[in-house]
């Protein structure tokens, strides 16, 4: 219990002036306490408020520039909002086990739990061809070996920097007015930007696909596979579909996704991985594409058996973080990579903890 | 002369002091910064089991050892308040890293520290479970600051002020 020394000497004050069960207080002695504190205090506060200080760019930052550009929108991600979630397999045909000891390139199957979506933050876009699509996939969710992607059907990505993301997506913010980003603005950027402008012709020359089923998802960001004996290679990874997309029908809101669902009705859908080796020498500047002579490894096969309405306890709730990798497979120094995973952390955070709303792209309306 | 605590304790002490404070530091960058974003998470799990380990001994050896009296400046009301706010830092100590680990499984993710290990999970794939717990780690970790602060400020007080060797208790 408690002690209860000290009533004695409570009032035993043998000195004038304030004191405190009997011991004096001094102006030197509080003045020196309070010091003492005040800088303790200011210390210990101050590095709190260090770490989220203006004028850097967090991922609060990103954040609020997704809400700027495409409305609060609770419940939704804050980028690649509109999608539907997947289900399915990835049959490894063993290829990959000697360039990594990743047990998912251990021949046998590993279940896929994945994403297809439009990127942008509005949930309710209307699909047009141009708008990027993303493939979010994560192998052995929620196991210990997990190996999480979200890939682009791209060639190469627009930004080699978090700072030059983040001012595309505030420059190609659209105008009221006029239906279409502010031209001077995107003139300034590109100017500031050439690695983008560059990056942005490569994808121009690069064919847009009919639908989802028919595109080429790639990492674009550059990891390395670390192999059973533990040699390190650079690795870009794709997925090469097996088919053609059937045509978008409608010219309804929904004419990508509902071409999609409708496909995955009739029957699975299938994509290679490839894995392209790099050579050390090789950029890992996203915008930057590898010499096509390099040395790939097709390692497997995906398998997509179902399409389902974004819900609880499917993609909808996978944060597909580049940096969830198993054993034998690393994330390289490609500063994108450690923004992504900063930045997906917070939006999760967000939708999870706002009310959830129904997602536009409902599975059950489309008929087979 | 103010008691002291034994070796054992003060050892118990001042290694969760040092590893709480690295714990918040980290979890405070890594919820801002977009850098190395990886080696932070990992680090503060790995932190935060290692927390949770210590405590668990060290509440083990607090509630079976009677501590060393306090100094004669503490009266009854303020003796009231440090046995609260103990035992609450006791309990936020031990509910941060618990609730941590319970998150990081509801995210589906593999809770992995000390480089390798993986932890089995503490809580189901869950996205509105894990909202749940997100918050609570963020309102714990705001009232282990506010708390550490409190529990300083007191000691320094103590012992500048009052001149009564509080912190002596805990050093040396």
């Amino acid at each position: 219990m408690l002690p209860q020394r000290g009533a004695a000497t409570l009032y035993r004050v043998d000195h004038s002036g304030p004191s405190w069960r009997g011991t004096a207080l001094t102006r030197r002695s509080v003045l020196l306490g309070l010091g003492a504190v005040g800088a303790f205090l200011t210390v210990d506060l101050g590095l709190v408020a260090y770490t989220s200080r203006a004028g850097t760019l967090t991922r609060r930052s990103f954040l609020a520039a997704f809400a700027d550009v495409f409305g609060v929108h609770p419940g939704f991600r804050k980028n690649h909002a509109k999608g539907i979630s997947v289900i399915g397999y990835f049959s490894s045909n063993g290829a990959g086990a000697t360039l990594s000891r990743a047990t998912v390139f251990a021949p046998g199957q590993t279940p896929v739990s994945g994403r297809f979506s439009l990127a942008g933050g509005n949930p309710a876009v209307a699909d047009t061809p141009n708008a990027a699509r993303g493939l979010g996939l994560a192998f052995g969710l929620p196991g210990a070996d997990q190996w999480r992607t979200a890939m682009l059907n791209l060639p190469v990505f627009l930004d080699n920097s978090p700072q030059g993301f983040y001012d595309r997506l505030l420059a190609s913010k659209i105008d009221d007015a006029t239906g279409k980003p502010d031209p001077q603005v995107m003139a300034d950027f590109l100017a500031q930007y050439p690695q983008t402008e560059a990056a942005m012709e490569l994808i121009k020359k690069a064919p847009v696909t009919m639908g989802f089923a028919d595109s080429t998802y790639s990492s674009l960001n550059t990891f390395h596979l670390v192999g059973p004996d533990g040699e390190r290679l650079p690795v870009r990874w794709s997925f090469i579909p097996h088919q053609r997309a059937l045509p978008a029908q409608s010219g309804g809101p929904n004419a990508l996704f509902d071409a999609l669902i409708k496909q995955l009705k009739t029957a699975p859908l299938h994509w290679v991985l490839r894995l392209t080796i790099g050579d050390p020498s090789d950029p890992i500047d996203p915008t930057l594409p590898w010499p096509t002579d390099r040395r790939t490894v097709d390692a497997g096969i995906l398998t997509l058996t179902e399409a389902q309405t974004d819900r609880a306890g499917n993609a909808r709730d996978v944060n597909f973080d580049p940096l969830v990798l198993p054993d034998g497979i690393e994330p390289s120094d490609d500063p994108l990579l450690s923004a992504r995973s900063a930045v997906y952390a917070g939006s999760y955070r967000e939708r999870t903890t706002e009310p959830n709303s129904t997602p536009p792209v409902q599975v059950e309306g489309v008929n087979p | 002369m103010t008691d002291r605590f034994p070796i054992r304790s003060r050892v118990l002490h001042w290694v969760t002091a040092i590893a709480i404070f690295a714990a918040l530091f980290i979890g405070f960058t890594m919820t801002n910064f977009i850098g190395s974003h990886g080696a932070l998470v990992a680090t503060h799990m790995t932190l935060g089991i290692s927390i949770l380990v210590i405590v668990i001994i060290r509440a083990a050896n607090r509630f079976t050892h009677k501590p060393p009296n306090w100094p004669d400046t503490v009266g009854h009301r303020e003796g009231k308040l440090i046995s609260w706010s103990e035992k609450s830092m006791y309990a936020m100590m031990l509910a941060q890293p618990l609730v941590g680990w319970a998150m990081v499984s509801a995210a589906g993710l593999p809770v992995r520290v000390f480089g390798g290990i993986t932890l089995p999970r503490l809580a189901p794939f869950d996205a509105d479970l894990y909202g749940v717990l997100r918050q609570a780690h963020s309102v714990l970790a705001y009232l282990l600051v506010a708390m550490i602060a409190a529990h300083v400020s007191a000691v320094l007080l103590h012992t500048l002020t009052l001149r009564d060797g509080m912190l002596r208790r805990m050093t040396r």
